[in-house]
């Protein structure tokens, strides 16, 4: 581990790589403070740029970079103006916006990026010692646990859809995994259900369909419903310092969050929202109460609880992503496609094979946290000018990355005509509440879910693999039990709402 | 009936035409040999159209209940909001790439940010144009010399 550790390190702190950490973060917390723009579609514009970078750990550390770049952007925007950029950062709002109000917004700020620092780093302690465990584990496996595997992380997505949504949530994955098989397959040498097209030929471009599916329906939202921004309140930054007794506080919240927004980052399809929500409500539950009645009024520890989770479980949610090759939310499944465009395939071979790119990446998001904690706070009052930007010029900025980020992958118009289709799609789905990732996750994880399935076909001469394997046996049972749990519970709860009784 | 179920409908449309290629003519172009494999091209989507037949059928029908919530924007009164600009930007969107390889990278593009802030409502041309074309051409340099990306800069007919 030491030496994986080095060899890390050396990677990391190249001349290149660290200018892709500050560049990214930077580019990250600029876009992600725009409201509406979110980590996705923030990721989603600039893979063509780090594909063409050509170094994949260059490539990662930049989209990585990006990734907390934009969290800790949309916290930003979540504590001046009520206007969160990112969903995970909601909880943020909660708290930071009435310190804002009442002229403590530069504490606030610092509260939120002493906390993301501590979680993001805590996170990746973790991640360093979780990661390479998991990875020992999963190279026992075989294709057909790996098939099992990614049908227990879809389910999970599935399930944490919420109630009503889960046959939802499992139609859009179904949908996912039906794109995913139009164009040549890699097994087959044979085109699939490209209606004699010979743009379909390759199958549907992955940036295209990200686009699509978390850009273009932002831009659109933003431009059916402008969202007033209330710049009046947080405008002023003054005031970055915290006292003692206050870091005091927080730093026992911290701690606690650290650990279990990781732990949430981890499971698939929990992510970086859930795990604010959850811990802003159980901060509030362990509070005294004297301290539970600050909450929402501007308490430090409401500001410093969703600020530390959603850091750590954004870390969180690289372990399965960098140990099973399988991406537990929308942000990881882009990343997903990005390294699988630059020729490396994520799984427990990765540490093995190219330990550069997995250990540079554990290393470059202590450094990324730094250089949010240094460079990006006293830069803040600066960067938040780009709210001032008129939407009029945004907007069409916006479109046009979209456009672009389309076009440079595949330098094919089609393509973009494509985009937009898919983007009207994507905007009904979002209407009627549709969840969106698990298409984007279904479509990635499709063309690996269905070689698996066919490496175990062929190797048992059918689905003998499912019973004569038991652990692939024990993976699938519980993904059916992860699907048919939330529509059993919620079964139950009406029930009891209808004055029912339970049996026991 | 509500979108969702609308939404439904049409995804059940899909995979019936989906299932229908995979279960009734895939399987002909498929050579002799290949026939004793136990996996076959369309084994996977075979599975898929089933699961998502069921799954749509199940939504269209409503049996899984849930709460009804309305989203960031109640498309029951979608009058209510900018929707003109919505369909115009996405028109524009369109008409930019049909024309992006024609009418060349410089003009479509400049033309796509002007027109954008256009449908947006923004009049103040002695901004608009300046910003749209120093864009343009930093995007262009950024594209074509610092990643390499051949991006046709001038009309086909000026041979650019």
């Amino acid at each position: 581990m030491l030496e994986g550790i080095l060899i890390g390190l050396k990677t990391a702190l190249s001349i290149q790589n660290l200018l892709m950490v500050i560049g990214g973060c930077l580019i990250g917390t600029f876009i992600g403070m725009l409201p509406g723009l979110g980590p996705m579609s923030i990721i989603a514009i600039m893979i063509p740029v780090a594909i063409s970078l050509g170094d994949p750990s260059a490539a990662l550390i930049l989209l990585a970079g990006v990734y907390y770049g934009a969290i800790f952007g949309g916290s930003t925007s979540s504590i001046l103006l009520n206007a969160p950029g990112v969903a995970g950062t909601v909880a943020s709002s909660f708290d930071g916006y009435p310190m804002a109000k009442k002229g403590q917004a530069g504490k606030a700020l610092t509260i939120a990026a002493i906390a993301s620092f501590c979680g993001g780093t805590i996170g990746a302690l973790l991640l360093m010692v979780f990661a390479p465990a998991l990875s020992s584990v999963a190279l026992l496996f075989h294709s057909a646990e790996y098939f099992a595997l990614m049908i227990v992380g879809l389910s999970a997505i599935a399930a944490f859809a919420g109630t009503g949504q889960v046959c939802k949530a499992i139609m859009m994955t179904l949908l996912g995994l039906i794109l995913a098989t139009v164009g040549e397959g890699a097994l087959f040498n044979m085109p699939r259900f490209t209606m004699g097209l010979m743009d379909l030929q390759s199958g549907f471009g992955f940036i295209t369909l990200a686009m699509a599916m978390f850009a273009l329906p932002e831009a659109l939202f933003l431009v059916l419903k402008p969202r007033q921004a209330d710049t009046g309140a947080g405008a002023e930054i003054k005031d970055m310092r915290i006292t003692m007794k206050e870091a005091k506080s927080i730093a026992p919240v911290i701690g606690r969050q650290s650990l279990q927004g990781f732990f949430i980052g981890v499971l698939p399809g929990a992510g970086a929202t859930i795990a604010s929500f959850l811990g802003y409500a159980v901060e509030r539950n362990l509070a005294t109460k004297e301290e539970q009645a600050e909450f929402g009024e501007g308490s430090i520890k409401g500001l410093a609880a969703p600020e530390t989770a959603n850091n750590a479980a954004c870390t969180g949610s690289f372990v399965p992503l960098l140990t099973l090759g399988i991406p537990g939310s929308g942000t990881t499944a882009i990343l997903l496609g990005a390294l699988i465009a630059l020729n490396v395939t994520p799984g427990p071979r990765l540490m093995i094979d190219e330990p550069q790119i997995f250990w540079a990446v554990i290393i470059s998001m202590y450094i990324g946290n730094l250089i949010l904690l240094i460079l990006n706070l006293p830069l803040i009052p600066y960067i938040a000018k780009v709210l001032l930007v008129p939407r009029n010029y945004l907007i069409p900025f916006i479109l046009f990355f979209t456009l672009m980020g389309a076009y440079i992958g595949q330098n094919n118009s089609t393509e973009l005509l494509m985009l937009v289709g898919f983007g009207i799609c994507a905007t009904a789905f979002k209407f009627a509440d549709y969840p969106l990732a698990p298409l984007l996750i279904g479509f990635i994880l499709g063309g690996m879910l269905e070689d698996n399935f066919s490496r175990s076909m062929q190797l048992y001469d059918g689905v003998a693999f499912i019973w004569e394997r038991p652990m692939t046996l024990a993976l699938l049972l519980l993904a059916v039990f992860l699907v048919i749990l939330p529509s059993y519970r919620a079964r139950r709860a009406r029930l009891r709402a209808a004055g029912i009784a339970d049996g026991d | 009936m509500a979108l969702d179920r609308w939404i439904a409908l049409v995804l059940l449309g899909i995979c019936l035409v989906y299932g229908y290629t995979a279960w009734f003519t895939m399987d002909d172009a498929l050579a002799p040999f290949m026939k004793r494999n136990p996996i076959w091209p369309s084994t996977f989507p075979k599975l898929l159209s089933v699961l998502g037949i069921i799954t749509s059928t199940i939504i269209l029908l409503g049996l899984e209940k849930g709460e009804q919530k309305i989203g960031e924007i109640d498309y029951r009164r979608l009058g209510d909001y900018k929707i003109g600009q919505a369909i115009m930007l996405l028109v524009l969107m369109a008409a930019y790439a049909l024309c992006l390889r024609p009418v060349g990278f410089v003009i479509s593009t400049a033309a796509f940010l002007i027109l954008g802030s256009v449908i947006l409502g923004e009049r103040k041309w002695q901004i608009m144009i300046p910003v749209a074309v120093v864009a343009t051409f930093l995007v262009w340099y950024l594209v074509q010399e610092v990643l390499g990306i051949y991006l046709r800069p001038l009309p086909t007919l000026l041979g650019g």
